[in-house]
């Protein structure tokens, strides 16, 4: 197996008192979809802040494509190829879908002619072709997942960190947003997402970490740390497991 | 080229205003009103276009004035490499104030503190230091010809200022039509999301902070040609860094003609209010500052975008089953 | 310049006038805390309560010391209406817009005054001005060493009100947690005007102090809230034991850059320490990290 594309080496977080990431390990395969999973408070946004330079690690190191990038600026990780979306989707207010995605493809386009062409590609393999001129502000919920989504991919990362895309999201939407996260896969880029809606992570993700206060607990494919009895305690509490068991052996 | 096409109408037709109004005191409120402008446009940049508001703009006015009135009279300099090393040293203090306070991550109330100080500052201390005449003030001299940057008609004034403020106008059109205004305006919209798209929103910050530093430094360098004399409190008094937030935002922040609008507007009430009033010191201010409430209040994307409120409203009302449900929410 | 005789009432001196502006200050912190924005009408409302202090003496003979029982109630109600019926409805709740809108009450309250009163320099003469307690080893001021006291009088009756009171739980309430706060119900455009009225209160108790001391002009108030701007910042924006003890450090650095360097230069010291507080240690001594 190759070189994983990112590395998240026994990193440390802690705020005053709070251990809110502890020691926690974990790595991306090239061109894979890996997962993020654990209950609320599990220090997962936290993990994403440190990997995309919003936070410095209190001890341990993040690497990517072989180089130690711990506590360099989103920006400069962004020139990397790593980019993130946020939790709380908030476009660029009063410019248009086509105008915020125009911010990250000037990353790589100096030009707005080209720039513009490049934002409008992006636009059209997230779906949003038709409301490229739109204000950004009148997106439902789900297109603004998209344009999320969209601005992320304008800087055309090789690593996608995906904070609860999929958050918010009625089933159906959910159905809908799934292919174009395959999609991307596709197109050789590496995902990693935070996610609570486990069908998803079922479908997409081909590896899965779990973590729980801080910790990582758990790691395997989809299937197995679904049916692990420490993830099932760290979602639904001591003893769950063994009660589970018991109610389906009767 | 499209873009450019309203700035070159509009200073165009601003440009033939003297060869029909001949009154000097006419002539008088426009040179100032311009002037104002261009200060404002240099608040623009920084505050409308990047979102950081200062409220000390005095700073860069009062050292655009200071430095070229002092490199005249202390070392016979001529007054237009003077009016050059004016807009510089703003430029190059917009650098260092920018550097400063964005690189330790001020934002919001602190920055408009730090820039706050900043004015003071360099107030008290031109108030003390000798060469800048401490509290009587620096004159320059009196020397009518164009070398010395001195005109004997008003007009030859309102086209110089003119031609700044025309300049500073299409150097807001390039930064709004470029990757360096597309980037400013997602730092003022969001800075974390800029920065995940590969924005270095301090470095951003800063060359904007030098750009408006330049152009307020340029209007203060004109006030001191103008009017021959600077002191602490009309060089780097808060009148002028109110006025320099003042014009843009009633005339409306980010956009380029938002600071030409609102200096006449605002020049226009406080001559209004002379008219009514007499010339009594402050009634200005207190039209200025309740305005300011009344914009923030009512049109805060000023009378620019007040004009857009109309418009959308009328779209509404107009439109085909009365508003929707989502254009009924902004606006 | 460096004996004792002179250091020591130097100090003094700086502290008792670090109580005064530990006064504003307060004002200062406690709306930054729980509003979060920063008062840029302080030093307007300053100068006001300066002119109300100085013509409830000159019209009506009331003592400042008097007059403060009805200037500070009226200064709390100006407050109150203040946030509630302009500031808090033409900021829309966008803090960009609060700290124009702040501003613009400044301007307009600062030219108001400007306007009637005209830019004269008044003060007036109470028959303890100038005179001195005797504590031993110097002599005080006794305004002085009745604003310190004061200060002391009014930071205990707001932890008072802060920890006691409904109001004051509902203030720390929405402080902490504005939304959480809606959702019990609190109201919490009536706390905001609360907590500004109480800020307007400390200034112009603060006024009263002064004045016996002190000049009275509509720009005054400037000079002292760009202090209470330092000490709010170094003491920690929202800490109440940060802006006394602020305040206090700042009245003894002012006393003494005053005494090495001049007058108009110990102002720069205090501008200088604002500015490297901010950008080294912006959560100051006491503050919240930001």
């Amino acid at each position: 197996m190759a070189d994983p594309l990112l590395v998240v080496d026994r990193v440390t977080r802690r705020f005053g008192g709070l251990l809110a990431v502890n020691a926690a390990s974990l790595t991306a395969q090239e061109g894979r979809i890996t997962a993020l999973i654990g209950p609320n408070g599990a220090g997962k946004t936290t993990l994403f802040s440190i990997i995309s330079g919003f936070i410095k690690p209190s001890d341990g190191v993040v690497r990517y494509a072989g180089n130690v990038i711990t506590g360099e600026p989103p920006h400069r990780l962004a020139r990397r190829g790593i980019a993130r979306t946020f939790q709380i989707v908030q476009p660029f207010a009063g410019l248009t879908v086509r105008e915020n995605i125009l911010v990250g493809a000037h990353l790589h386009h100096r030009s707005r002619t080209a720039a513009l062409a490049a934002a409008d590609d992006v636009g059209r393999t997230v779906g949003l072709n038709d409301q490229l001129d739109r204000p950004a502000d009148t997106l439902t919920v789900a297109g603004r997942k998209r344009l999320e989504l969209a601005r992320a991919l304008a800087i055309e990362p090789k690593l996608l960190l995906l904070d609860e895309v999929l958050a918010g999201l009625n089933p159906s939407e959910v159905r809908d947003i799934v292919p174009v996260i395959h999609g991307l896969r596709g197109r050789g880029i590496t995902i990693m997402m935070i996610e609570h809606v486990m069908q998803a992570v079922m479908s997409l993700a081909e590896h899965v970490f779990v973590l729980a206060e801080g910790q990582v607990i758990a790691e395997g494919a989809p299937a197995q740390v679904a049916a692990n009895p420490v993830v099932i305690e760290a979602y639904l509490g001591h003893g769950a497991a063994a009660k589970l068991k018991a109610a389906h052996g009767r | 080229m499209k873009g450019f096409i309203p700035i070159i109408v509009v200073i165009a037709v601003l440009a033939a205003v003297p060869l029909i109004v001949q009154s000097n005191a006419t002539l008088n409120f426009l040179v100032v009103a311009l002037m104002i402008a261009l200060a404002g446009q240099g608040w623009n940049i920084l505050g409308g276009y990047a979102g950081q508001y200062s409220f000390g703009h005095a700073a860069f006015f009062g050292t655009g004035a200071y430095v070229t009135a002092i490199l005249q009279m202390h070392y016979g300099v001529n007054a237009w490499f003077g009016f050059g090393a004016g807009i510089l040293c703003g430029a190059a203090l917009g650098g260092v104030i920018g550097a400063l306070t964005f690189r330790s991550g001020l934002r919001g109330s602190y920055f408009a503190l730090v820039t706050l100080a900043f004015a003071e500052v360099l107030r008290i201390i031109a108030s003390v230091a000798p060469i800048t005449g401490a509290g009587v003030g620096t004159l320059i001299k009196l020397d009518l010809g164009a070398r010395a940057f001195q005109f004997q008609s008003r007009a030859a004034f309102y086209w110089v200022i003119l031609a700044l403020l025309g300049l500073s106008l299409v150097i807001a059109r390039l930064i709004e039509q470029s990757r360096f205004g597309a980037w400013l305006i997602a730092v003022r919209e969001n800075e974390d999301a800029a920065k995940t798209l590969g924005v270095d929103a301090s470095s951003v910050k800063t060359a904007a902070m030098v750009i408006s530093g330049s152009m307020t430094a340029a209007a203060g360098c004109f006030y001191a040609q103008y009017f021959l004399f600077v002191d602490s409190g009309i060089a780097y008094g808060t009148w002028i860094s109110i006025e320099a937030l003042l014009t843009p935002i009633i005339g409306g922040v980010g956009t380029v003609f938002g600071p030409l609008l609102g200096a006449l507007a605002v020049r226009l009430l406080g001559e209004g209010a002379k008219l009514v009033t007499g010339d009594v010191p402050g009634l200005d201010l207190i039209l200025y500052g309740g305005v300011l409430v009344l914009v923030i209040w009512f049109t805060p994307r000023g009378l620019i975008g007040g004009c857009g409120q109309i418009r959308q409203w009328l779209m509404r009302r107009n439109a085909p089953g009365g508003p929707s449900v989502i254009e009924a929410g902004h606006g | 310049m460096l004996s004792p005789v002179i250091l020591i009432p130097a100090i003094l001196n700086g502290l008792l006038m670090g109580a005064v502006y530990a006064l504003v200050a307060l004002g200062l912190t406690l709306i930054y805390g729980v509003l979060h924005i920063i008062n840029f009408a302080h030093g307007a409302l300053l100068s006001a309560a300066l002119f109300a202090a100085f013509f409830a003496f000159r019209l009506f003979g009331l003592d400042p010391y008097a007059a403060v029982f009805l200037i500070a109630p009226l200064f709390y109600a100006l407050g109150y209406a203040l946030q509630r019926f302009v500031i808090g409805p033409a900021s829309h709740g966008d803090d960009r817009n609060m700290l124009l809108v702040t501003l613009g009450i400044a301007v307009v309250i600062e030219n108001m005054l400007l306007f009637a009163f005209r830019a004269d320099t008044r003060t007036i003469d109470v028959p303890y001005a100038f005179e001195t307690i005797n504590f031993g080893f110097t002599f005080l001021a006794v305004p002085r060493v009745v604003g310190f006291a004061a200060v002391f009088a009014v930071a205990l009756a707001l932890w008072l009100i802060m920890t006691f009171t409904d109001t004051g739980r509902a203030i720390r309430a929405v402080a902490k947690e504005r939304f959480g706060a809606q959702l019990v119900g609190i109201d919490v455009a009536h706390v905001y005007a609360v907590t500004f009225g109480l800020g307007s209160a400390c200034v112009a108790i603060a006024a009263c102090l002064l004045i016996p001391t002190y000049y009275v002009n509509p720009t005054v108030g400037n000079a002292f809230v760009l202090i209470a701007f330092t000490i709010v910042v170094l003491g920690g924006m929202g800490s109440v034991p940060g802006a006394v003890i602020g305040a206090l450090l700042i009245g003894v650095v002012e006393s003494l850059s005053g005494l090495f360097l001049g007058e108009s230069l110990g102002q720069i010291g205090i501008f200088i320490i604002f500015i490297v507080v901010l950008l080294v240690r912006p959560s100051g001594l006491f503050g919240a990290r930001a």
